[in-house]
C-alpha cells in the first residue's frame, strides 16, 4: 500500500505542471491538455482520499470528473477548430478581442 | 322670519294700524341689492341675460311700497326701527329705517319709475355690449336711492347717496369707448363731489350739535328744535347740507354736470337724471327740514334765492338747445329749482315742493322715455334731424304730448297742480318777487316745451332714417306713465280734499287745503302766454332757429353764460394742471426710479448667481464626471483581453485565499 503523502505530493506535482501549462503555453491545444492535467491531479486526490478513508463517494466523484472532462475537451477542441478557421491561428496571445 | 334679524332696539311709535308692510319696509331696500348681486353673478347665465332679477325685485318693491303707502294712509303713523351699527366713544351709530308720509311717497316714486325704466330698457338696450352690467348697475342704483329714502340717520343716508353717485358715474359713462362720454361721467362725479364735501361737514356739524352722540335724523330734529343749540351752528349746518343739494340736484352754481350727463343711455337719464337721484337733493332738504327752519332765516333765503336763480338760468338755457335730451335736462334743472325755491319758502312751501317732486318724477320720466323712443327711431339726438314724427310714431307722440303739457302746466295734468301749489304758497307767504320769478319760469317752460314738441313731432321729417314705432316693451311704460301723469295731479287738488297734503306736511297737521281760483287763473294765463308765444314762433320750421333774433343774448346762452368756460379756465385747469405735472414728475422720477432700481438690483443679483452656477455648481458636476473618466482610464489597462493573464489573476486569488484560510 502506497502511503498517502506520496500520492498527494505526486498529485501536487501534476497540478503544478498543469498550472504551468495553462499559464505559459501559447498553443491552445496545449492549454487544453494542461487543463486535463489539472483535472487528473484532482482525480488522483479524490481516489487517494477515498481509499484512505474507505468512502466510495470520492471514487464516484472521480468518475463524474472524468465524464465532464471528456465533454469539456470536446467543446474546447471545437472552439479551437472554429478559432483556427476564423483567425488561421491557435495562439492564445493573438486572440485578444475582449480587451478595451 | 327675516324681521328677527333686526333686533328691535329703540323701536318707536308703533302706533295703531302700523302693519307688516311698514315694519318690514327695509326689505324694499334689500331686494334690489339682492337682485344686483344675482344679476352680477348669474346674469349672463340666465335666460334673457339677467334683467329678470331686477324687474322681479323692484316689482316686489313696488307692491311693498304700495302696502306701506296704504298702511300710512290708513292712519298707520310714523314708524322707526334701528339696530346698533358701531360705537365710537359717545357716538352711537345705528342702521335703521324711518317711515313717514314723505318716505311713503318717495318709495312709490322710486320703485314705480325704476320698474318702468327697467321694462323700457329691455327694448332700448337690446343688443347692447354691456347689457347685463347695465341692469346690475340699475339695480344697485335703485337700492342706493331706496336706502337714501328709508335711512333713519344721516350716515346711512350718505352711504346710499354715494352709491347713487357711483352708479350715476358708471351709467353716464356706460358707452365709455367715446371719450366725450367718459369725460361727462368724470365731470358729473367730480362736480357732485364738490357739493358732497360741504354735505359731509354739515353732517359732522349736526352730530356735533347733538353732543357727538348720534346722527339719527329724528333725534337731531328734536334737539335742533329744542332751542339749546346755538342758531349760528344750526345755520352753518343747514347751509353745508344745502351744498349737497346744490351738487346732487344740479342747482346754481353746480348745475353744469347735468346737461353733460345726458351722454348716458336715455333710460338712465329718465331714472337717475330726471326722476330720482337729482330729486334726492330736494329730498335731503325736506328730510332735514327742521334744521333749516330752526336756523337763522338767512338759510332759507339762500335756498330760495339759489332756487330762483337756477330756475330762470336753466329755463333760458333750454331755449337754445337743439339736442332734445339737453332741452329736457335744462328743464329738469329748472323744475328742481322750483322745488328748491318752494322749500325756501319754509313750512308753507314744503308740501308743495314734495308734491312737485312727486308729479315731476312721473312726467319727466315719461318725457325722457318718450325722447328715448324718438332717438331710438331717428338715430339722432338733434331736433334738426326730426320733425313730423307725429305720423310715424303715434303712441310716442300722444304720450309725449301728455308729458309735455304736464311739464308746461296745462290743467288738469300733473304739472299744473304742483306748480300752482308752489305759486300759491309764494303768494300766501307774501314773497311776491318769488311768485313773479315762478310765473316767469312758467312762461319760459311753456315756451321751450312748445318749441321742443313742434320741432320734434310737427312739420315735415328732416332726417333720413326709416321711421318706425318703438316695440311694445317700450311703449307700454310710456302709456302707463302717461296715464299716471293724467291722474296724479288730482291728489293735490283742493276741491277733492288734496289727500297728498294730508300725507306730507311739516309742523302741525295742515288745515283744510284751499283752492285759489285767482292764482290758478294767473298761472293758466302765464302758461297760455308761453304756449301761444311758442306756437307763434315755431309753428313752421325755420332755419336758423328764430331764437337767434335775441342777438348777443343768444350767444351768451349758447355759451351757457360762459360758466363752463370759467370753471374750465379758472378752476379745473389751474387745479388740475399742476397736480398732473406733479404726478407726472413723481411718476417719471420716483416711481420709475424705484422700478428701474429694482430691475438693476435684480440684474446684478442674477449675474452673481449665474457666475456661481457656471463656476461652482458646474465645476462640481463636471469634476465628478472628469474624475470618473480618469479612474476608468486607469482601470481599463488591466483588461488586456489575454485569457492567460486572467487565469494568472484567478490562480493568484486562489493562492491568496488559501494562504488566508491556512493562517486562520
Amino acid at each position: 500500500m502506497v502511503r498517502l503523502p506520496f500520492v498527494l505530493l505526486f498529485s501536487a506535482f501534476l497540478f503544478s505542471t498543469g498550472i504551468y501549462g495553462v499559464l505559459a503555453r501559447r498553443n491552445a491545444v496545449m492549454v487544453l491538455m494542461a487543463i486535463e492535467l489539472l483535472l487528473n491531479a484532482v482525480n488522483v486526490n479524490l481516489v487517494a482520499f477515498a481509499s484512505q478513508l474507505h468512502d466510495i463517494t470520492g471514487q464516484v466523484f472521480a468518475l463524474f470528473v472524468i465524464a465532464v472532462a471528456a465533454a469539456e475537451v470536446g467543446i474546447g477542441l471545437a472552439i479551437v477548430i472554429l478559432l483556427f478557421r476564423n483567425r488561421a491561428t491557435i495562439d492564445v496571445d493573438e486572440v485578444d478581442l475582449l480587451k478595451w | 322670519m327675516v324681521g328677527a334679524l333686526l333686533a328691535e332696539e329703540g323701536a318707536s311709535a308703533a302706533a295703531a294700524g302700523s302693519n307688516w308692510f311698514v315694519h318690514h319696509a327695509y326689505v324694499i331696500t334689500l331686494l334690489p341689492f339682492l337682485s344686483g348681486a344675482l344679476t352680477l353673478f348669474f346674469g349672463k347665465r340666465t335666460p334673457g341675460k339677467g334683467p329678470v332679477y331686477g324687474i322681479l325685485a323692484i316689482g316686489a318693491g313696488l307692491v311693498l311700497s304700495l302696502g306701506v303707502l296704504f298702511s300710512f294712509v290708513g292712519g298707520g303713523g310714523n314708524y322707526e326701527q334701528n339696530v346698533s351699527w358701531f360705537t365710537i366713544g359717545p357716538l352711537h351709530m345705528q342702521l335703521g329705517f324711518y317711515v313717514d308720509g314723505l318716505t311713503a311717497v318717495m318709495l312709490i316714486v322710486v320703485t314705480s319709475i325704476s320698474l318702468m325704466v327697467h321694462i323700457y330698457s329691455l327694448g332700448y338696450m337690446k343688443g347692447d355690449v354691456r347689457y347685463t352690467w347695465f341692469f346690475f348697475v340699475l339695480s344697485i342704483f335703485t337700492a342706493g336711492m331706496l336706502d337714501v329714502v328709508l335711512a333713519s340717520n344721516l350716515f346711512q343716508l350718505l352711504v346710499g347717496w354715494e352709491i347713487m353717485g357711483v352708479c350715476s358715474y358708471l351709467l353716464i359713462g356706460h358707452w365709455y369707448e367715446d371719450p366725450a362720454n367718459s369725460g361727462a361721467a368724470i365731470k358729473a362725479f367730480v362736480t357732485t363731489r364738490i357739493g358732497d364735501v360741504p354735505f359731509m361737514f354739515g353732517i359732522f356739524a349736526l352730530i356735533f350739535a347733538t353732543g357727538m352722540t348720534t346722527s339719527n335724523i329724528q333725534v337731531i330734529s328734536h334737539i335742533v328744535a329744542g332751542g339749546h343749540v346755538s342758531t349760528m351752528l344750526i345755520t352753518v349746518a343747514a347751509l353745508l347740507l344745502f351744498g349737497g343739494t346744490i351738487g346732487k340736484s344740479a342747482q346754481f352754481p353746480l348745475y353744469v354736470w347735468l346737461p353733460d350727463a345726458m351722454a348716458g343711455p336715455t333710460p338712465v337719464s329718465a331714472l337717475i337724471h330726471a326722476a330720482t337721484m337729482v330729486a334726492a337733493g330736494v329730498y335731503l332738504v325736506a328730510r332735514t327740514f327742521q334744521v333749516f327752519v330752526s336756523a337763522n332765516p338767512v338759510a332759507l333765503h339762500v335756498v330760495a334765492i339759489v332756487g330762483a336763480i337756477t330756475l330762470l338760468m336753466a329755463a333760458l338755457l333750454a331755449l337754445v338747445q337743439n339736442d332734445i335730451k339737453k332741452v329736457l335736462a335744462y328743464s329738469t334743472i329748472s323744475q328742481l329749482a322750483y322745488m328748491v325755491a318752494a322749500l325756501g319758502m319754509g313750512e308753507a312751501g314744503y308740501p308743495a315742493a314734495v308734491f312737485h317732486l312727486f308729479t315731476h318724477a312721473f312726467f319727466k320720466a315719461l318725457l325722457f322715455l318718450g325722447a328715448g323712443s324718438v332717438i331710438h327711431a331717428a338715430h339722432s339726438n338733434d331736433m334738426k334731424d326730426m320733425g313730423g314724427l307725429r305720423k310715424h310714431m303715434p303712441v310716442t307722440y300722444v304720450t309725449f304730448m301728455i308729458g309735455a303739457l304736464a311739464l308746461a302746466g296745462v290743467p288738469p295734468l300733473a304739472g299744473f297742480f304742483s306748480k300752482d301749489e308752489i305759486i300759491l304758497a309764494a303768494k300766501d307767504q307774501h314773497t311776491y318777487w318769488l311768485a313773479i320769478v315762478l310765473l316767469g319760469g312758467a312762461i319760459l317752460t311753456a315756451f321751450y316745451t312748445t318749441r321742443m314738441v313742434l320741432k320734434t313731432f310737427f312739420g315735415e321729417y328732416r332726417g333720413h332714417e326709416h321711421l318706425h314705432e318703438s316695440p311694445s316693451v317700450m311703449t307700454a311704460p310710456l302709456m302707463i306713465l302717461a296715464a299716471v301723469t293724467c291722474v296724479v295731479g288730482l291728489l293735490g287738488f283742493a276741491p277733492l280734499g288734496a289727500p297728498f297734503m294730508d300725507w306730507v306736511y311739516f309742523g302741525a297737521a295742515p288745515e283744510h287745503a284751499v283752492f285759489s281760483p285767482l292764482v290758478a287763473l294767473i298761472s293758466v294765463v302765464a302758461v297760455g302766454i308761453g304756449l301761444f308765444w311758442g306756437y307763434r314762433v315755431y309753428h313752421e320750421y325755420r332755419e336758423p332757429d328764430p331764437i337767434v333774433r335775441l342777438g348777443r343774448f343768444t350767444t351768451i346762452l349758447e355759451h351757457k353764460y360762459y360758466l363752463d368756460d370759467f370753471y374750465w379756465e379758472r378752476i379745473v385747469r389751474p387745479v388740475r394742471d399742476p397736480i398732473a405735472a406733479g404726478v407726472y414728475w413723481f411718476n417719471q422720477h420716483i416711481l420709475d426710479g424705484v422700478v428701474n432700481g429694482a430691475s438693476w438690483v435684480t440684474m446684478r443679483g442674477s449675474r452673481g448667481i449665474s457666475w456661481f452656477d457656471r463656476t461652482v455648481i458646474d465645476g462640481v458636476v463636471n469634476g465628478a464626471g472628469w474624475s470618473m473618466e480618469l479612474f476608468g482610464k486607469g482601470l481599463r489597462t488591466i483588461q488586456t483581453g489575454r485569457v492567460q493573464w486572467y487565469a494568472v489573476g484567478l490562480f493568484a486569488g486562489v493562492i491568496a485565499l488559501a494562504i488566508i484560510f491556512v493562517r486562520t
